[in-house]
């Protein structure tokens, strides 16, 4: 069909939209070239298409259009950006465009930045565990290869810190393979894309990054394609190349809001809080787009960091991602205040994939019921504290006071380390042993007797 | 196949939503195919001359002028032989043939037959020639999988006389039979369609009286189900509603489980197709994937399939009850389908109930759970389909409309208790929140089949989880020490009950699944250790002392050390429990 219509004027801005009336027949989300009376070059879909008017959202925002002068080019496509090797290492905008002053890439393979579905028989269960060196991940929230796997934070506290650390010391043991790293920045400031760049370049991957940046000062609009794009170049890498890739995407509280501003400014039926109702199968959309499949040597991980407004695990954007994302790492404030790093929150932290990938010939065979001892224990712990709050220490039984102890210990030693500290998954476990020798014996009934005998020190 | 032909062409695209020009007359919920890749479609409005239809595939480029074909006919699953072991989307396309063409993803336009079309199945005859025949009546059979003789009935409405029938090896397209009707001679293959949403018919309903058997003792043991029931699993994210629904479709005694994986993660159904061929039927001990039919609309798949997908599963579920098996639906999970049926309802710009639902979510919900029951089918023979349905609230909060409208419509009710879940006491099945309305039924058949005194010891124990809540909330104001021995046993034995019971470890080889006697058994041993404990006390013994019996360790350790086959041991446990007495 016709390739590149264009029209000269357009009826109707608002806010990112602009409306066009009178067209040719207009594809459903079709590519659209806007070029403003400049000659500049903005990029945008179709939204909504009909004989009677045509809705494009623009990704970089509308200012600067005027309704005359504006002309739109529809290019009988969707938007798509090209994939190839040479990209790794470079730098890109929300949209996908050069900003490390280098030229554009060439590829003779373009990609629907929309991706398809993945076909889940063409996935094989991720199940190799991934070492991070920190204690509260590997004893108790396992990471696995090809899992999402997010961290919920709140402002202020160090998740920025926690993924620079576990991008530095991830790796699989015993084993040498390509890996490549995609950062995506949505709505972040400026030092915060400097941050993981320093740290890249510090412990030497930076030639294995690429970034997509759409910073605090971008248009917002422009975030709702920024993971997108940064998605289809993963699966390139993951199922082209057969590298094993790690996304990490912050902040996914910023994507949501753009999400909702759309939406709002469309004058959609509103769900919780504002945000649209088609937000779970949105956000779906992106986290998806990880795992392994079968014939396929890559794989993708994902580490999405996403701030709960008000710390509120139960706002929509955490708890849809809970629900879609399998697990995910919880950090709390009363333990980044106490001075404990990472302030990883003993109880709410899960990884779901950890079930089938630890234990005997795995990592090692006490894992499983270590784990599940530990936050049995330290949920105790934590119902001994409210009742201390209530009925003050000194009322405690004396074994409530070695629970307390036993509290204190865990999060002290097992949780807290440095932020350059790499614990071996050996380290970790015999940590977690360590610090169960403060209880009685007789309380430790999700372990069997046989790994009583073998580790306990108590 | 009736031919298709262009009903209309498309006037405006809003994501899954498609406007249409009506050329020539259609039905509402006719299959629709819009554009020239024949993308899949249902029409749920007709306005004077505007359809609207929703589009089951990703509309990306379908613009105005596009043509839209019908062919005449509701949206339909295809039954027959071969369903079984197999995976579908929604709209049951074969997830497996669709990986052989277009490798990792799934590709829009795609068409394919759901049940193979070169499959030969070796086909048995009932009847003879001459018999007189009517819907319901069974023609013959087909071994679908080892353990599943396939019945090939006779479709509705036709009836009359059997012209011929042959034996021997066919496709499921090919003639098998040939009926004399009123009307004319009909051809009938082993292969049937049937509309999804529309209920099959059957003679009767019939009182649901016997339990699912889930081998899951908090579920089998406290909140009963029973086969043609109705039960919803809500919990917020990460309380183990998957892994809930998992176990069930492991272990559970029914014949056929339909599995709908109903936007959720994709590798949750790759767990299931990857684990299901390996794991064995404790039955039959033969593999599950010979029981299972698995629909997987995953998240990112597209979201009016996901609607849809509920339907088909229950409709191929009915379809095999029709045969006179137990059937179990395990639908992963309904917020999502009503998420989706949200979705829609905004895009079509209808007025919005509650939180954007649309006003029509609780009749919806209702049609979809009463499909459950037990059923004296038109073969005459009993069947029945049990739906079990997770339901995920929105902050785990249990007073939004899918959650309450569900409550409304189901009879047994396991909710999920993040505290539970957080202390990776799993299943996170709360014994306060949780209920079932199957226990007069389900209790008699206990006591009949299994042991009289079942109720008694049920009731016993559920006494006694109720006065620990009591005792609980007082420890909270006051700790632990201020209550006499008696009360503090209380919640000792509780907590024993909870750990040596309640709690289950599905990865536990021993742990994961308790035969009926076998969990009988656990039971009696708590209670009655509770009992002869408290009678020690009065007698002046002290908690300490009891806790240092050697049966109190036996106790909480039994669930990992003695099997199902090991029944003798629970003997001796109960019986050295009978002497602590003496």
């Amino acid at each position: 069909m016709q390739d590149g219509r264009e029209y000269i004027g357009i009826k109707e801005i608002v806010g990112p939209l602009i409306i066009l009336e009178k067209t040719h027949n207009i594809g459903y989300n079709e590519f659209v070239e806007v070029e403003d009376k400049n000659g500049q070059i903005l990029s945008g879909v179709v939204l909504d298409t009909s004989k009677e008017a045509v809705v494009v959202q623009v990704f970089e925002g509308t200012m600067g259009l005027d309704i005359k002068r504006t002309k739109a080019r529809f290019k009988n496509k969707p938007l798509m950006i090209p994939v190839t090797k040479e990209m790794t290492g470079r730098i890109f905008s929300g949209t996908g465009k050069p900003l490390d002053r280098a030229p554009y890439p060439v590829s003779r393979e373009y990609r629907n930045v929309n991706g398809d579905p993945v076909n889940p028989t063409a996935r094989t269960y991720p199940r190799k565990f991934i070492q991070t060196g920190v204690s509260s991940i590997d004893g108790m929230n396992t990471l696995i290869r090809g899992q999402k796997l997010p961290i919920f934070s709140g402002s202020g506290l160090v998740h920025n810190k926690l993924a620079a650390q576990i991008t530095r010391q991830a790796q699989i043991v015993g084993e040498r393979s390509d890996f490549a790293i995609v950062f995506v920045a949505m709505g972040v400031k400026n030092d915060v894309a400097h941050y993981f760049i320093k740290n890249f370049e510090d412990s030497g991957v930076l030639q294995n990054v690429t970034m997509f940046l759409s910073l605090a000062s971008d248009p917002s609009i422009e975030r709702l394609i920024t993971p997108r794009c940064a998605l289809t170049f993963a699966e390139f890498l993951a199922f082209n190349l057969g590298y094993h890739v790690l996304v990490i995407m912050t902040d996914m509280s910023n994507y949501c809001e753009a999400l909702r501003e759309i939406s709002t400014i469309r004058g959609e039926i509103p769900g919780r809080k504002g945000y649209p109702g088609y937000l779970y199968s949105d956000l779906a959309s992106l986290y998806e787009r990880s795992g392994m499949l079968k014939d396929s040597k890559g794989s993708i991980t994902q580490l999405p960091i996403l701030t709960m407004p008000n710390d509120d695990i139960s706002h929509p954007v955490p708890d849809l991602t809970g629900y879609i994302t399998e697990g995910q790492i919880v950090l709390e404030r009363d333990l980044h205040n106490r001075g404990i790093y990472p302030p990883v929150a003993g109880l709410p932290s899960l990884s779901r994939l950890m079930k089938d990938s630890i234990g005997k010939d795995l990592t090692r065979e006490d894992h499983p019921h270590l784990a599940s001892q530990l936050f049995a224990s330290y949920a105790r712990v934590k119902d001994v504290r409210a009742l201390a709050s209530v009925i003050g220490e000194e009322e405690l039984t004396p074994l409530d006071h070695q629970y307390l102890k036993f509290g204190e210990s865990f999060e002290r030693e097992f949780l807290s380390q440095d932020e350059y500290e790499n614990r071996s998954i050996e380290q970790t476990l015999d940590m977690g042993w360590k610090v169960l020798a403060h209880l009685p014996q007789e309380e430790l009934n999700r372990l069997t007797e046989e790994e009583i005998l073998k580790y306990f020190a108590g | 196949m009736k031919k298709e032909n262009i009903i209309g062409k498309v006037r405006r695209v809003n994501g899954p939503v498609v406007m249409g020009e009506v050329i020539t007359s259609c039905n509402m919920l006719d299959t629709a195919q819009v554009g020239e890749e024949h993308l899949i479609g249902e029409i749920v409005k007709i306005e004077d001359a505007i359809i609207t239809i929703q589009v089951y595939e990703d509309t990306t480029l379908i613009r105005p002028d596009d043509p839209i074909y019908g062919i005449g006919m509701p949206l339909s699953v295809e039954l027959g032989p071969g369903l079984l072991g197999n995976i579908f989307d929604g709209i049951q396309r074969p997830l497996e043939d669709i990986q052989k063409i277009h490798q990792f993803f799934i590709k829009r336009g795609t068409q394919l037959p759901a049940l193979d079309r070169k499959k030969k199945w070796s086909f048995a005859p009932l009847v003879k020639k001459g018999e007189n025949v009517k819907p319901g009546t069974v023609l013959g059979t087909v071994q679908e999988t080892k353990i599943i003789t396939h019945r090939i009935i006779l479709p509705s409405p036709l009836q009359g006389k059997i012209k011929d029938i042959k034996k021997g090896e066919f496709t499921v397209e090919e003639t098998i039979a040939r009926v004399e009707t009123e009307t004319g001679t009909e051809e009938i293959s082993m292969l049937q369609k049937w509309p999804i949403r529309k209920p099959r018919p059957v003679r009767d309903r019939v009182p649901a009286t016997a339990p699912l058997i889930t081998g899951q003792r908090v579920i089998d043991t406290l909140f009963p189900v029973a086969k043609g029931g109705c039960c919803a699993v809500p919990g917020g994210f990460g309380t183990g509603k998957t892994l809930v629904q998992q176990q069930l479709a492991k272990w559970s005694n029914a014949d056929i489980i339909v599995y709908i994986g109903c936007g959720e993660r994709g590798n949750e159904m790759t767990d299931v197709l990857l684990s299901f061929p390996e794991l064995k039927d404790p039955a039959s001990d033969l593999p599950l994937m010979n029981r299972t039919i698995l629909i997987a609309n995953t998240s990112n798949m597209p979201v009016a399939a996901r609607e849809a997908s509920i339907y088909t599963g229950i409709t191929i579920a009915e379809y095999y009850r029709d045969m006179g098996y137990d059937v179990a639906v395990m639908a992963d999970s309904t917020s999502r389908w009503a998420e989706a049926l949200r979705e829609l309802s905004g895009r079509m710009e209808e007025m919005p109930a509650e939180e954007g639902f649309p006003p029509y979510l609780a009749t919806r919900l209702a049609e979809f759970y009463e499909r459950a029951g037990k059923m004296n089918t038109l073969s005459g023979q009993n069947g029945s389909v049990t739906i079990i349905g997770a339901v995920s609230p929105p902050g785990g909060d249990f007073s939004e409309p899918v959650t309450q409208h569900t409550k409304r419509f189901i009879r047994t009710f396991w909710a999920l208790d993040r505290h539970l879940a957080n202390e990776r006491h799993y299943p996170a099945i709360s014994w306060i929140d949780s209920y079932s309305e199957y226990l007069d039924t389900i209790g008699k058949w206990w006591d009949e089949n299994i042991d009289p005194q079942w109720s008694l010891f049920r009731s016993q124990i559920m006494e006694l989880l109720q006065k620990e809540v009591r005792l609980q909330q007082v420890i909270k104001l006051v700790g632990a020490d201020a209550l006499p021995d008696s009360q503090k046993f209380i919640v000792e034995s509780c907590r024993m009950f909870k750990n040596a019971f309640l709690q289950q470890n599905a990865f536990d080889q021993i742990d994961m699944y308790s035969t009926v006697k076998r969990q009988l058994f656990m039971l009696k041993i708590i209670v009655r250790f509770y009992q002869h404990g408290a009678e020690l006390l009065k007698r002046g013994f002290t908690l300490l002392q009891i806790k240092e019996l050697d049966v109190y360790k036996k106790i909480l350790r039994m669930k990992f050390n003695y099997s199902n086959d090991e029944l003798d041991k629970y003997e001796t446990l109960l019986q050295q429990v009978e002497r602590m007495l003496s």
